[in-house]
């Protein structure tokens, strides 16, 4: 038994890497479980990232809409990047995480307007940021922003 | 007041153009909130907290903006952007800034 508690902090990190790993997909899988279903949801909410609204048919109520996410890598994946940094490459770890930011900050931002009757988003701009930069906890999370203008199309 | 991120109001005529208006905050968050994301960070997923205190943030300085151009007459902020920067470790400045305009009524 002696040698758990003599490599206690390699069994700490063992059991972080492997609670990362188990929770994390559990999460990731569940969050695109979510995603998917409310982006049906919110089909009929379009949104453009175009400027110039189409000629030929008037537009109601312009209004700012916002949607965002701050989300979080989990234990195994900051692991599998960190590994990734030393051979270079895609970094497949961290495209799931602004994925998902930004699909919910889209989602969010779709339901926003959903919720003031629009039906259309124009001019659509997306931001990513590692807002709490420099912290150790916070280093490994992103917030995605997207904003837009939602009309009613009359 | 009237918030879009076009150069126009659909459906409105510009009557006057007033300048640039901005508002912003500077965030820090708080070590409760902390410590859940030092957690979070061990499962991954959502940062609730965060996500919420910036909207709050962001929010705040939409008012400020909002408040800036009423000041000045107007009645309408047109070509609305944000900008999101990291200042130092744990806080994060929001900016919201766009061209405060007088539609026409109508």
């Amino acid at each position: 038994m002696s040698y758990i508690v003599d490599y206690y902090e390699f069994w700490i990190f063992v059991w972080l890497v492997l609670t990362g790993y188990v929770a994390g997909t559990y999460n990731e899988r569940r969050h695109y479980r979510s995603i998917r279903r409310r982006e049906k949801e919110l089909k009929d909410v379009l949104a453009f990232a175009v400027r110039t609204l189409p000629a030929g048919r008037p537009y109601e109520s312009a209004r700012l809409v916002t949607g965002s996410a701050v989300i979080s890598v989990d234990y195994f994946k900051s692991i599998l990047a960190a590994l990734r940094k030393v051979i270079g490459g895609r970094v497949d770890a961290y495209e799931s995480l602004v994925e998902r930011a930004r699909r919910e900050a889209i989602l969010r931002m779709k339901a926003h307007a959903a919720e003031e009757g629009a039906d259309m988003i124009f001019n659509v701009k997306l931001e990513t940021t590692r807002v709490f930069q420099g912290e150790r906890s916070a280093a490994q999370s992103v917030e995605s922003l997207a904003y837009g203008t939602a009309v009613k199309s009359a | 007041m009237i918030l879009t991120n076009l150069e126009i109001v659909p459906g409105r005529r510009v009557e006057k153009h007033l300048g640039l208006v901005h508002g912003s905050t500077v965030q820090a968050k708080h070590l409760g909130r902390d410590l859940m994301a030092s957690l979070k960070n061990i499962v991954g997923g959502e940062l609730k907290g965060y996500t919420e205190l910036l909207e709050d943030a962001r929010a705040e300085a939409v008012e400020r903006m909002k408040a800036e151009a009423g000041a000045i007459g107007a009645n309408a902020v047109v070509n609305i952007r944000f900008s999101t920067a990291s200042i130092t470790a744990g806080a994060a400045e929001l900016l919201a800034y766009g061209s405060a305009v007088i539609l026409a009524e109508g």
